[in-house]
């Protein structure tokens, strides 16, 4: 758990916009640690989906270093290392859910049966095994962001990057989908990042929430989250738990209080 | 299903019986001349006298239709590929695409007399491949253009070639503005064949056995050439729609009409 998966240094980011330019991030300097699942919370607009497209080689940061395990973000991504999952499930419509987890498998020009056994067995892992031949449109929304997460986790990515993954969920599919994802992990022991704008999903999940402040972002705060493992159902009503939400929850208030 | 369908489809054969129905009794009630309007069951007896001169104008005229068609299509998919490829040779195509898409292209007609001789097939195909063109191309960029952003990080994720992008991602979701063009297209390829055919060109073509049979005031052969033009053109529509419903049984309007 000590050795850093991934290392931001000193990084910037200033976008191009229409008659100036918008400074997204400022000086981000983070460790994220092999096998750890790190939050990236802060109010919107401050640049954590920037960060996390920095981190996955989407966007090229304007300054500063990205590193993954000592090779730049572009090697790390062109050596497939990272899974993405997104807001919206982003399945393609015209393929069946088991054709959609085969996807990346496709891509890189994996066997057909050695990916039809990997897309059932990562069905199966995410609980939608007899969906294999449904249409996404017959599946509903936490459903299809399982597929999407099946999706990304099909080709063994050593990290896992999640932008708002759960955010248009109902409450109730959304804290089932938190406890299937830290069980996912703990069968890949997958490194994860994660950007959520919910306080209590980033303290239940993680094993540190990085607060980022408002636009430029910086992080102004990592905090470290002493909740036993594994979390379960119950994690959510011990103490510990209302103390963490309550520190995350300080951590951004002297953010709102300080601009 | 099979009743099923025929309820369905009851509405639209009373409307199209009615109104044949109508046309005959307005015609016989009010005495319409023939060069007005000659009833339909005048149409259907002359069609047996004219066969043997409108068979080899109408398989003329649709081989032209047919060919330009095709030439077109294939002509405005590598363009409107490459427009999305080369966003320079997009910026500077698409404003001359929508222009001459708003142009009265069959104008050309006379002209490609010219060009190409007044006897060559060519100089039909050529003014029909232009007319289609546009309106396919324009169509095409849009729909390859409106894949989502999300979609299109996931494969650069999955460090996906440009190609590979393209076939699993791009052209697919294309397909249904692909075929809304064709659906135009088809009808634009008949419009243009006959009336490029008015301006001369071989005799055995529909375009040409109109011009000749109107100036005889034979107004019920002419019509027996309206009726075969919109035959082929009603039959060019339902076999793109079959087309469609194949490869596009995913899509929304298509699983729609299915309900």
């Amino acid at each position: 758990m000590t050795e850093a998966a991934m290392t931001l240094g000193n990084v910037s980011m200033v976008f191009d916009a229409d008659g100036g330019s918008v400074h997204a991030l400022e000086g981000v300097s983070l460790d994220i640690r092999d096998g750890e699942l790190l939050s990236l919370i802060g109010p919107s607009g401050c640049g954590k989906s920037t960060l996390l497209r920095l981190l996955g080689d989407l966007l090229v940061a304007t300054s500063g270093s990205v590193t993954v395990r000592g090779k730049s973000a572009e090697q790390a991504r062109l050596d497939r290392d990272y899974g993405m999952v997104f807001q919206a499930a982003t399945l393609l419509e015209w393929r069946r859910v088991a054709a959609n987890v085969e996807l990346p498998l496709e891509i890189m020009g994996v066997e057909p049966a050695e990916r039809k056994r990997r897309a059932a067995e990562m069905l199966d892992l995410v609980g939608l095994g007899q969906f294999a031949e449904h249409y996404p449109w017959q599946l509903s929304g936490g459903m299809q962001q399982r597929v999407s997460i099946a999706r990304a986790l099909v080709f063994h990515p050593s990290i896992l990057l999640m932008d708002e993954p759960f955010g248009a969920l109902d409450e109730m599919t959304r804290e089932r989908m938190q406890m299937e994802l830290l069980g996912i992990q703990e069968k890949t022991g997958t490194t994860i990042v994660f950007v959520t704008h919910s306080i209590p999903e980033a303290a239940f999940l993680s094993d540190r929430v990085a607060v980022m402040s408002r636009r430029p972002g910086r992080i102004t705060e990592v905090i470290d989250i002493d909740l036993a493992q594994p979390r379960v159902f119950d994690t959510r009503e011990d103490p510990d738990f209302f103390a963490a939400v309550t520190q995350v929850r300080e951590s951004l208030r002297s953010i709102e209080e300080a601009t | 299903m099979t009743t099923n369908r025929l309820r369905r489809a009851f509405p639209a054969i009373v409307v199209f019986a009615g109104g044949i129905l109508f046309w005959e009794t307005i015609v016989r009630v009010f005495d319409i001349k023939g060069f007005l309007l000659p009833a339909p069951s005048a149409i259907i007896s002359a069609f047996p006298a004219e066969w043997a001169e409108l068979r080899p104008a109408a398989v003329g005229t649709f081989t032209s239709a047919l060919a330009g068609l095709t030439l077109g299509t294939t002509l405005a998919i590598v363009a409107a590929v490459g427009a999305v490829r080369w966003p320079m040779a997009r910026e500077g195509a698409m404003p001359l695409a929508i222009t001459a898409n708003s142009t009265p292209i069959i104008v050309l007609a006379p002209v490609a007399n010219a060009w190409f001789g007044l006897l060559s097939p060519w100089s039909t195909i050529v003014v029909i491949a232009v007319l289609v063109f546009f309106p396919v191309m324009i169509n095409l960029v849009r729909g390859l253009m409106s894949t989502d952003a999300a979609e299109l990080e996931l494969m650069a994720s999955y460090a996906a070639t440009r190609r590979t992008t393209l076939w699993k991602l791009q052209l697919p979701g294309a397909l249904p503005y692909m075929f809304s063009a064709l659906k135009v297209a088809a009808a634009l390829s008949l419009i243009g064949a006959i009336v490029k055919e008015y301006f001369g060109g071989s005799q055995s073509r529909l375009g040409q056995y109109i011009t000749l049979k109107a100036g005889n005031f034979q107004f019920e052969e002419v019509w027996t050439a309206i009726v075969l033009a919109a035959l082929f053109g009603i039959g060019l529509y339902v076999l793109i729609t079959l087309v469609e419903k194949k490869f596009m049984s995913w899509h929304v309007s298509v699983r729609a009409a299915q309900i």
